[in-house]
């Protein structure tokens, strides 16, 4: 197997609140590999979005990691200065936020909002250079005659030289080139008008359209792992499939990795090459998509796959998973599915499972497989 | 009033509805028609006052209101009238520059302060917390004592005893937001905590900070005055609405125009300010939240 993209090994996150410490996250080990997506599914509450935060190190404040290893690009991510973490977030991991509504600032264009990654990641002179040279060039046009056009010729032809060495860029030339390399960003993501967009606010775009000016903030500077938390949770059905589509265009063109955090197992099924399952902070089941959907292994993999209306059966009740979730200042002993566990054994309440290789590359952390 | 309506739409259609609301209240226009008419005299004075403020004729000492001299002279023969317009320029210079100095220190302050918290945020509102106890003209007295009675240390004693107002105003905003989802989405991307605090946090939190400087300006202005009638700020024969109701308190019985007429001018500054400081803050509030909440 090709080394994985992102590797993480035994993350801990806890959140210590006055009610006690919440474990949050007790010990995940996730993989991505390159050019591939991966999707993580799991309850409300289960870790799903910690974990993608705390890729990114931006875990909110009563949380803190623990212990473990994320490893990017071969890197520890969790040994890096907040400087080094700053100029990795965004241009190399990046990440698409739920609630288009309110993960964009209501006092900032579109424009500068998508723009802004691109100025804080992107050299931006041999575009501000380019640009010089398209005006002059059209000014050149215009006065092919006269005696001036020596003197453009000349500006010209000294500023492809400059072009070698980087120049000095006045906060308006950047500004014009970002907008620039904004607007292609929009364009990517299909956005209807891109130019009129980019003088908008939030508020006078749709949901849609919001959804994809975030999609373009992540994307605007091509970062090897996009994560899209729960990205498509706070849009209607028939939006939602239009954001499911470009992402699946995009990810073809781009050749990024993804790592989806869901708790639809349709978008699972319909965008991801691997799945992992999650529960109460830890990975219960690790497999390729159709061998997950073809033979859940784990009951809990079962018990929400069971969950799901199906168009083609009658069915007079949805099968539920008794119980609830559980709590995390006290998490059970053991595996921590087992006191809803249909199936669950004596060595269950006891013993945390290791993940087994059930069948070529379907991992299950269960005691009902093992030796 | 077909002209007023038709500047109206215009106005809507460039986007800049809040301009609309502004100008559909009776009372702010009243408030910017006498601040306007201040802003007039202040930059025009050399044109329309009809003589020079500093220009004594003792035989003409405390006249009344007259045809020549339409608001009267005072105790050295000075026209009244002149001296008022020219002081206009000097009240509303220590208005403004003292806001501009409070703005300038109370917002950053403010706003680090929040952002940071912690050890950060103590040590700066003890700062502000001090200063706020004093009685803001005390202290503006207290700073003019240390620095010397002119017009200029009047300008910085007044700002910096509206330095905290701004500091703790921005504070609080930048406090609410500090937590919002889109402060989260700029650390995504990267951004500098510099970045956050000034590029996202604070444009949200510009109509609080709005509405208050126009208030302040209005205070400033009676705080000049004030220092003035103490004979601590611009010193004479400079024309200052505050030292010429000082002067003028000697002859109240004889003259009572030389105390009047400036007192009278000072109200009508700040009730202009005041005016349009309350219809601001009516149609940047709420309306953000309309304009939020449209779609």
């Amino acid at each position: 197997m090709t080394e994985p993209l992102l590797s993480i090994r035994n993350l801990k996150v806890h959140f210590y609140t006055y009610a006690g410490i919440v474990k949050a996250l007790d010990g995940v080990d996730l993989d991505v590999y390159r050019e591939e997506t991966s999707g993580l599914v799991g309850e409300t509450g289960c870790g799903k979005s910690v974990t993608s935060l705390s890729i990114l190190r931006l875990v909110p404040n009563p949380g803190k990691i623990v212990e473990g290893k994320i490893l990017f690009q071969g890197e520890n991510l969790l040994e890096k200065s907040e400087e080094e973490m700053r100029e990795i977030r965004g241009r190399k991991i990046a990440m698409i936020f739920q609630d288009p509504m309110t993960y964009l600032n209501p006092v900032l264009t579109i424009g500068d909002q998508v723009a802004e990654a691109i100025t804080l990641h992107q050299d931006l002179s041999e575009e501000v250079i380019r640009m010089r040279i398209d005006e002059l060039q059209k000014k050149h046009e215009q006065i092919y005659s006269s005696p001036n056009a020596e003197k453009i010729r000349a500006k010209i032809e000294k500023l492809y030289l400059t072009k070698k060495a980087s120049p000095k860029l006045s906060w308006w030339d950047v500004k014009k080139a970002s907008m620039k390399r904004a607007l292609q960003v929009l364009n990517l993501v299909r956005m209807p008008y891109p130019e009129r967009i980019l003088n908008l606010y939030p508020h006078e775009l749709s949901g849609g359209m919001r959804q994809r000016a975030l999609i373009a903030m992540s994307i605007s500077c091509n970062p090897s792992l996009l994560i899209a938390d729960e990205a498509t949770t706070f849009l209607d059905v028939t939006i939602q499939a239009q954001i499911l589509h470009l992402l699946n265009e995009l990810r073809q063109e781009t050749k990024t990795s993804m790592l989806i955090v869901t708790h639809d197992l349709g978008i699972v099924a319909e965008m991801c090459d691997r799945v992992l399952t999650m529960y109460a902070g830890v990975i219960i089941e690790c497999a390729k998509t159709r061998s997950l959907f073809k033979n859940p292994a784990h009951p809990y993999t079962r018990g929400l796959l069971g969950a799901i209306p199906k168009l083609h059966q009658k069915v007079e009740k949805l099968e539920m998973i008794p119980g609830t979730v559980p709590d995390l200042i006290h998490p059970p002993a053991g595996c921590k599915f087992h006191p809803r566990c249909l199936l669950a054994k004596d060595i269950c309440k006891v013993e945390r499972p290791g993940m087994i290789e059930v069948e070529s590359n379907h991992f299950v952390a269960c005691h009902l497989y093992g030796a | 009033m077909r002209k007023i309506i038709r500047r109206i739409k215009w106005l809507e259609k460039a986007r800049l509805g809040a301009f609309v609301k502004i100008l559909e209240n009776r009372m702010a226009i009243l408030g910017i028609i006498i601040l306007l008419a201040f802003a007039f005299s202040a930059v025009f004075a050399d044109f329309i006052s009809p003589y020079d403020p500093l220009h004594i004729d003792l035989e003409k000492m405390l006249e009344k209101p007259s045809t020549k001299h339409i608001l009267g002279t005072d105790e050295l023969g000075r026209d009244i009238l002149s001296r008022i317009i020219y002081g206009t320029r000097i009240s509303l210079m220590i208005g403004v520059i003292s806001v501009i100095i409070g703005l300038l220190f109370g917002v950053p302050l403010g706003a680090v302060a929040g952002y940071c918290g912690g050890k950060i945020d103590n040590i700066f509102m003890g700062i502000t917390d001090v200063l706020l106890s004093f009685p803001s003209l005390l202290l503006a007295i207290a700073i003019v004592a240390v620095l010397g009675t002119s017009l200029v240390n009047a300008m910085i004693a007044i700002g910096i005893s509206q330095i905290p107002v701004f500091a703790r105003l921005v504070r609080g905003s930048v406090l609410s937001l500090k937590g919002r989802e889109f402060v989260e989405a700029a650390k995504g991307v990267g951004a500098t905590n510099f970045r956050i605090i000034f590029s996202h946090i604070l444009p949200n939190c510009l109509a609080p900070i709005i509405v208050q400087s126009t208030l302040l300006i209005a205070s400033g202005i009676i705080a000049g005055a004030g220092l003035g009638f103490l004979g601590l700020g611009a010193q004479p024969p400079t024309p200052e609405w505050g030292a010429m109701l000082s002067r003028g308190r000697i002859y109240i019985r004889v003259a009572p125009h030389i105390c009047f007429f400036p007192g009278l001018t000072i109200m009508l500054a700040v009730l202009g300010f005041n005016l349009l400081g309350d219809v601001l803050r009516d149609v940047l509030d709420p309306r953000l939240r309309m304009l939020k909440a449209r779609i």
